[in-house]
């Protein structure tokens, strides 16, 4: 973990490589290409690309009406425009008819930190997980960016995927492999599990580390789709653990965590600590500051492993 | 596309798609009539005359597009899409029922014929825009007519389509705005007015054209000539329409936007209709 890669940069440099390969996958920008990294695919693909403008809400349909047409448009913009300005086209021209629109987006969670509460979104993938027929993702890192973003690409239906606008380390390689769906399990353990998501996935690899040292053991795991959630896994670390710490850069509400109960208040047995953003707006500040605002830090990770 | 269907013939058309729309919504006990009627003229030549679909091969790459942006008005879609064999005619007597193709609003993976989904306003010309955008790129040479109502113009995002599809230039695609100046709540003029919509088209680079959307001469005319021009220019079809049109007491009332004839109504409203008010 000591390469620094904002996820964004997993998105531009995939979406470059999968257009290359086939012409049906278009990008519709909303005049943030720049900050989405997705210039290089304007330049290289002009005839695949389309920037609407300022225009969330067109952008969904602009990209609804091409994947009638059997493209595979990836509207690319910032998480808190992609979820909430376009919800509600989101809903009915991509979810309902099931269209093959794949919503890509940067500066998810408080990872624009500078730019303050209005650009840090954090309801994002609870809201966007209630929609029928929605896949919702988070990768970890650069590399997991840029495969789930492949296999988004070859899953047919629509897809919300987050990215990091900050730099965060890289964890996987190039040869690491991913499948939507299905968690990745980065260490076993039988203590604790620790489910985390994005960009707090690497906080928790550091914990288990840590927890290690103190001598218990914590599973890990990359749960970077939300939906559909691997209830297997949850069930496999209820039933091997009983005792589960859930880590994201989202509303406590509705996000991971709120999943992962859902899983297993249903079950009737187990615990389970949600760390994530205390349900509050966020402010310009340094990133690892607002996530320390929030507890989401290696400190209260191992804090809370303990406490279970 | 039949280009040898005279007027007289479309006449015939609309008032069937009128009879078959009123029957579906008295049947359904659920339904906007007011819309429907407005735009039947302008769906009956579209559908009989105009656009080169194929009943048989619905999502066919290189058929015309029909978006029924004010979506709460499929009545009158589903007439001209069951009347041409889209589906059995039967299914007609199904609207908004459980388990019926024919949703309140039209849904595309349950209807055949239905290209976009729509129902929630000021979408469905977004989607317009993707679609003849596509036909762009893809060298192909299908049009995309999108019908908005006039009260649906007061949605945002209505106009950012407007200014996407002068931007790419999309020749290909018709915005046809159903003016009959009633909205839910009350006349445009009360609830948003949109002064002259010609105008504002025009200085978003639209081609224009100005029609009483219940004259068939002058629909017929208008859209023969539209699909000639290939200037780079999105194509606008202001059309004066009478909300209700055709049956008497529906007729500039606000109150048939959304109500279902009862028996006696609906009686004098095929009679009419059939003969004329």
């Amino acid at each position: 973990m000591s390469e620094l890669i904002a996820t964004r940069k997993g998105l531009g440099d995939e979406l470059v490589a999968l257009g290359k390969e086939n012409e049906d996958i278009y990008v519709v920008d909303v005049d943030i290409a720049k900050s989405c990294m997705t210039t290089t695919f304007a330049k290289t693909l002009p005839e695949q690309h389309v920037n609407v403008g300022i225009a969330e809400q067109d952008a969904a349909g602009v990209a609804a009406g091409l994947a009638t047409c059997g493209k595979i448009p990836f509207v690319v913009t910032y998480a808190v425009f992609g979820s909430l300005r376009m919800c509600e086209q989101i809903r009915q021209e991509i979810c309902y008819p099931k269209l093959n629109v794949k919503i890509a987006c940067s500066h998810g969670g408080v990872t624009p930190a500078n730019d303050g509460a209005s650009h840090q979104c954090i309801e994002d993938m609870g809201v966007l997980r209630t929609l029928p027929n929605m896949t919702v993702i988070m990768p970890a890192d650069y590399w997991s960016a840029r495969k789930l973003i492949r296999a988004a690409a070859e899953m047919d239906g629509p897809c919300y995927l987050r990215f990091t606008r900050d730099a965060i380390p890289v964890i996987y390689d190039e040869n690491d492999t991913f499948e939507i769906g299905k968690a990745k399990q980065l260490r076993d353990g039988s203590d604790v599990a620790i489910i985390a998501n994005g960009d707090t996935v690497r906080l928790a690899i550091t914990a288990a580390e840590q927890l290690a040292a103190d001598g218990i053991s914590a599973r890990v795991i990359d749960m970077h789709t939300v939906k559909p959630l691997d209830k297997a896994a949850v069930e496999a670390c209820v039933n091997d653990i009983g005792k589960i710490i859930t880590v994201e850069d989202h509303n406590i509400i509705n996000g991971l965590g709120g999943a992962v109960c859902e899983v297993v208040a249903e079950m009737g047995k187990g615990k389970v600590k949600r760390i994530g953003i205390q349900d509050q707006f966020g402010m310009s500040a340094p990133y690892e500051r607002l996530l320390a605002i929030n507890g989401i830090t290696v400190e209260n990770i191992v804090e809370q492993a303990k406490a279970i | 596309m039949n280009k040898e269907i005279t007027i007289e013939e479309l006449k015939e058309r609309a008032k069937q798609l009128r009879k078959t729309a009123v029957t579906m919504i008295y049947e359904a006990q659920s339904g906007h009539p007011g819309g429907s009627l407005s735009i039947a003229d302008i769906v009956a030549c579209l559908y009989f005359r105009e656009m080169n679909v194929d009943p048989k091969n619905p999502r066919w790459p290189d058929r015309d597009r029909f978006i029924l942006s004010k979506g709460h008005v499929c009545p009158i879609q589903y007439s001209a899409l069951g009347i041409l064999g889209y589906f059995p005619e039967e299914d007609l007597h199904t609207l908004r029922k459980e388990g019926s193709k024919l949703q309140g609003h039209p849904s595309m993976t349950k209807c055949p014929g239905i290209d976009i989904s729509t129902g929630s306003l000021g979408q469905g010309l977004s989607c317009g825009v993707g679609m003849a955008l596509a036909g762009k790129r893809d060298k192909k040479d299908y049009m995309v007519y999108v019908v908005v109502g006039d009260g649906e113009a007061d949605e945002g995002q209505i106009w950012e389509a407007v200014m996407c599809a002068y931007r790419y230039q999309l020749d290909n695609l018709v915005v046809i705005i159903d003016n009959n100046g009633l909205q839910l709540d009350g006349t445009t003029d009360e609830i948003m007015p949109h002064l002259d919509l010609t105008k504002k088209f025009d200085a978003f680079g639209y081609d224009t054209y100005e029609i009483d959307g219940h004259n068939m001469e002058e629909i017929v005319a208008t859209f023969d000539k539209i699909q000639t021009v290939k200037n780079g220019k999105p194509k606008f079809v202001n059309a004066h329409t009478v909300k209700g049109k055709g049956v008497s007491y529906m007729e500039n009332q606000l109150a048939w936007h959304g109500a279902a004839p009862n028996d006696e109504q609906y009686a004098q409203a095929m009679k009419e209709l059939e003969e004329g008010i």
